[in-house]
């Protein structure tokens, strides 16, 4: 053993240590019974090292032993990751629910990865050949994905393949290849390896410019607020807004290959909705359920804090690990406002001098840093692999103008504000409309997005003189652009994310359908009085939604467009 | 052999602290004092610096006191005889009756893996119409009732108590007054239910850090029976003192507050303890209904707002009735879709309808001319508060939902309630007899 507990408060150890101690290394708390409580070293001073412990403190005594390891807190990366469901650590639950019951005991760690499953390996590189760090060695299917074998990133310099298997079958221990450098030093490589889960990794010829679509397939997002393959952005919202649901709906039909779900101090009940509903769907594109898409890293509220400080960089170093293998990868952090609280908490511990609303002081630039993971490069083979990463956040009173919210809009790329006044009134989903904002182009021409922007921020101005002067005071035109605004937001901006065809809408006809409707709020209606103007608005209203819930081509689908069509025509008029 | 420190360094606030060896942290130890033996748990160690929440307070405390280190964390009885019986808020008898003897356990368990919980989709009825049809509680579901101090939130926590079709009901009073504590036993009493209630009361005059532990003891008994296959029902009044609580400590403890003086880990503390409602896999259920009163009608507050980003929904008490906005159960589209197959569509009319109702007043308060579809609404919205809204309403589901279609039947036309038509075709009320009571089903 090579230290000792000196201090326990809350989730902070304080140790002296007798040897060497690494900033942000792994140790251990010894407990009296033996249990070994996983720590990570967050301040040394002296021979006194802080310790953040990922587990409860109870019954640590002072003096009990620590042991140090030079390593740092790290996630194992290899075939068999997908599907999983991984805590903060990458313990997977499932098997630790075998082991240990109902409870998440104190003191368990498992393997990331299955050590007994076989992976028909494939070597791609030869005997001879010179090689750097992330290049493939070979390939093993995982799924519906070719999974690539690549030379540990933590490779320096050119190194020799001495010798690599042959097809066939192996486990993630076995070794696959020997590698020599011009030093004389030789390394044995597997098919998994390790990554400090707090250092980005990006083993890539140069960053790109995030400019291709993510189409989410929910209409308010991919028509007016876009986000694109490598971007970023954040959803902030009260509680009850339905930030949970937007990223729920996100994970099924985000056109991307691979979504992981960083459930990061949030409700039990909504990870257990996700764990059962998943292998139960299936993902269109390929047809197999969306599980074999998807890994889950979840560290519910009641887990422990610093556990969920780890989890989004634990979610973020396995999003980057796939990303290597040029697949496109979306990363969805739920929420990232209770990762700041974990930091919040451990800096109080550590009595660090502190900021706004007791965070550190460091909040932003940890923010910072974590979107910065997200990111298109172009990889060693040429091909490109995209990270996109979408957060929640969620604000103390719904008030944006909180630490974290602030953080967060000045590094992402989009913003999807949630407002209450939209849920409540059941305006799902209830992105508001004027305040969010999107920095990245999509799938709608620009200029027809600010048309509509300025349309709805209009009729916004209109119907709030209304509500002071009535509608008596309002003349027809603005009564009638009110209206067309709240058509466009009856008919694009919501949408029922619990029907089949109403709740995810392609590309396509996202397009085909904001073209139509704009040709709608183009006719020139020339209204005599609001009532007419109401009635008009209110039945092509009527015809665009229940158009909206036909499935595209059905028969009720081109029945509908062509009462549309007539009523273009006819501008508004009865025939 | 029991060995005692006495070197006391500190008292301040609720805590004290010794200079001891051997202490482990979150343990609990026992002060012997001239006014005699107060439970303390260790939060902090330093060194040989020990320091001790003391549960009673520390008034009467001394520098010479003696204190005992029990080496274990608080712990509890875990046994059928707990049944029937009344504890104060650590865990003594309340009730003049003698100490339980069963299995102890700790409190303040870990967390259940989600792996092995089940996804909710059992219906709790209450008989309160506003909860049941609009937003109904599921069984395991946390859920609690913002309300500001003048409201009847507990005679509605025992009612539903009463009411609920629980196996346990479990009782925790914060900051309790004593005759509300008379009350909630009174009425369990008169409601025969107490021979399968448990209650764990701390009340406004007993020490404020007493009743830290209430909600652990609560939700640690109520584990157990889930785990042994019981139906769990704890209700825990009042959260809001709760964390009151656990800001004056904090503050004591010389940590940084973050909003409002409150501690910057309140939202784990409360997660910790509200995530304890669960449905396991293959055993009991623990449902959570907790009251939080709001401090000037604020739901902005940090108690409240933290508390809704943790439970699934809220209930909201206004003016003795369970507002129909705002309120919410994030569950109820587990179960409403099952029960009869006009529910959703009657959640939906009546409550679109009243908002309509609302948007009328509010035309008419400000002087603007009322419309003959403004009067039905104005008409609708009375009758919809009197016979549904109103708390003394006290009728099963299905008659609730009968009672929703005489109602919109009194005051519209079918077609001005927006529900479909094959619903409509179904359960609209005919002159003489009603198709709903034919239609009456066994519910699963």
């Amino acid at each position: 053993m090579n230290g000792n507990i000196v201090a326990v408060h809350g989730n902070l150890v304080v140790a002296q240590a007798r040897e060497r101690v690494v900033q942000n290394s792994i140790s251990y708390c010894v407990r009296t019974d033996g249990t070994r409580l996983l720590s990570e070293v967050v301040r040394v001073r002296g021979q006194l090292a802080d310790l953040q412990v990922f587990e409860e403190t109870r019954g640590l005594h002072v003096g009990d032993a620590v042991e140090f390891h030079p390593e740092m807190l790290s996630a194992t990366l290899g075939p068999g990751l997908l599907g999983q469901v991984y805590d903060g650590l990458q313990n997977p639950l499932p098997k630790l629910a075998d082991k240990v019951g109902y409870f998440l005991e104190s003191g368990h760690y498992l393997d990331a990865l299955p050590e007994e499953t076989t992976w028909e390996f494939t070597p791609v590189a030869e005997t001879g050949a010179t090689i750097q760090a992330g290049h493939t060695l070979g390939t093993v299917p995982e799924g519906i994905f070719t999974h690539q074998i690549m030379a540990p990133f933590n490779l320096r310099g050119e190194w020799k393949i001495e010798k690599i298997a042959t097809a066939g079958t192996y486990t993630v221990r076995d070794e696959i290849a020997v590698l020599t450098n011009d030093a004389g030093q030789s390394r044995s490589v597997t098919m998994q390896q390790t990554w400090p889960i707090k250092m980005p990794l990006n083993v890539s010829r140069r960053r790109l410019m995030p400019t291709d679509p993510l189409v989410t397939k929910v209409r308010i997002i991919d028509s007016l607020f876009p986000i694109v393959r490598g971007g970023t952005y954040c959803i902030p919202g009260p509680f009850g807004a339905g930030k949970t649901v937007l990223q729920q709906i996100t994970s099924r039909h985000a056109d991307v290959d691979i979504v992981i779900v960083a459930a990061c101090g949030e409700r039990a009940g909504e990870v257990v909705e996700t764990l059962r509903e998943f292998p139960e769907l299936t993902d269109p594109r390929t047809g197999r359920t969306l599980m074999e898409r998807t890994i889950i890293i979840c560290n519910t509220s009641a887990m422990p804090v610093a556990a969920r400080e780890a989890s989004v960089y634990t979610a973020a170093t396995l999003a980057e690990y796939y990303r290597q293998m040029g697949l496109n990868v979306l990363l969805l952090a739920d929420s990232t406002s209770r990762w700041a609280q974990a930091m919040r908490e451990l800096s109080g511990r550590l009595e660090e001098i502190p900021g706004e609303e007791a965070f550190p002081a460091y909040l932003e630039s940890r923010i910072a840093s974590f979107y910065e993971r997200a990111g298109a490069v172009e990889l060693y083979d040429g091909t490109i692999g995209t990270l996109t990463i979408g957060g929640t956040v969620s604000p103390a009173g719904g008030n944006f103008e909180e630490p974290v919210t602030q953080g967060t809009l000045k590094v992402v790329g989009a913003f999807h504000g949630l407002s209450r006044a939209r849920s409540d009134a059941r305006r799902y989903p209830a992105i508001d409309p004027l305040d969010s904002w999107s920095k990245y182009a999509g799938i709608i021409d620009r200029d027809k997005v600010a048309r509509t922007r300025a349309l709805l921020a209009r009729g916004n101005d209109i119907h709030q003189m209304m509500t002071v002067v009535g509608e008596e005071g309002t003349s027809v035109e603005d009564f009638t652009l009110a209206q067309c605004a709240e058509f466009f937001d009856n008919c694009m901006l919501q949408q029922n994310a619990f029907d089949e065809v109403d709740g995810a809408t392609s590309a396509e006809r996202q397009q085909f359908v904001f073209d139509k409707l704009l040709e709608v709020i183009d006719i020139d209606f020339a209204f005599e009085n609001k009532e007419q103007a109401r009635q008009t608005i209110v039945r092509i209203t009527d015809l665009v939604r229940n158009w909206n819930y036909a499935a595209t081509g059905s028969e009720e689908y081109e029945a509908l467009l062509g009462q549309i069509d007539a009523f273009i025509a006819a501008k508004g008029r009865e025939s | 052999m029991r060995k005692y420190y006495d070197d006391v360094t500190k008292i301040a606030g609720s805590v004290l602290t010794v200079k001891a060896h051997g202490a482990g942290y979150d343990e609990l130890a026992v002060i012997r004092s001239d006014h005699g033996e107060s439970l303390a748990q260790v939060i902090r160690l330093e060194g040989n610096q020990v320091a001790l929440q003391v549960f009673a307070g520390t008034q009467g405390l001394s520098n010479r006191d003696k204190v005992r280190l029990l080496g274990k964390p608080m712990q509890v009885a875990y046994t059928d005889d707990l049944l029937g019986r009344i504890f104060d808020g650590s865990g003594r008898p309340r009730d003049a009756r003698g100490q339980v003897e069963g299995q102890m356990i700790d409190i303040g368990r870990p967390a259940v893996n989600p792996v092995r919980r089940r996804m909710p989709d059992k219906m709790v009825e209450t008989g309160i119409p506003m909860i049941d049809i609009f937003n109904s509680l599921v069984e395991s579901q946390k859920l609690p009732i913002f309300s500001i101090a003048g409201e009847p939130y507990n005679e509605l926590l025992a009612r539903i108590g009463l009411q609920a079709d629980a196996d346990v009901i479990i009782l925790g009073g914060m900051g309790l007054r004593h005759d509300d504590y008379l009350k909630f036993r009174q009425t369990f009493e008169e409601g025969g239910v107490l021979g399968r209630t448990i209650m764990f009361i701390h009340t406004a005059a007993d020490p404020t850090v007493e009743c830290l532990l209430v909600p652990d003891l609560c939700l640690a008994v109520g584990e157990h029976f889930a785990l042994d296959g019981k139906k769990v029902l704890v209700l825990l009044t009042d959260m809001t003192a709760f964390s009151d609580a656990l800001k004056e400590i904090a503050i004591i403890m010389e940590q940084i507050p973050s909003n409002r003086g409150y501690p910057g880990d309140l939202y784990t503390q409360l997660a910790r303890r509200y995530e304890k409602a669960v449905d396991f896999d293959e055993a009991g259920s623990m449902t959570v209904l907790a009251c939080v009163t709001m401090p000037g009608d604020d739901v902005t507050h940090p108690v409240p707002d933290n508390t809704g980003y943790i439970t699934e929904g809220q209930f909201y008490l206004r003016n003795g009735r369970i507002e129909p906005f705002g309120s919410l159960s994030r569950l109820k589209q587990q179960v409403n879709g099952k029960s009869r197959d006009d529910h959703r569509s009657i959640m939906d009319a009546c409550i679109q309808l009243y908002a309509l109702c609302r948007e009328s007043r509010e035309k008419r308060d400000m002087g603007f001319e009322m419309s003959p579809w403004d009067n039905k609404l104005l008409h609708y919205g009375k009758l919809f508060e009197d016979r549904i809204m109103d708390l003394s309403v006290n009728i099963p589901l299905f008659e609730a939902l009968d009672r929703c279609w005489e109602i919109l039947a009194e005051c519209f036309d079918p077609e001005e309630t927006g529900i479909r038509r094959s619903i409509i075709d179904k359960y609209w009320p005919k002159a003489s007899s009603s198709p709903a009571e034919e239609m009456e089903m066994a519910s699963a």
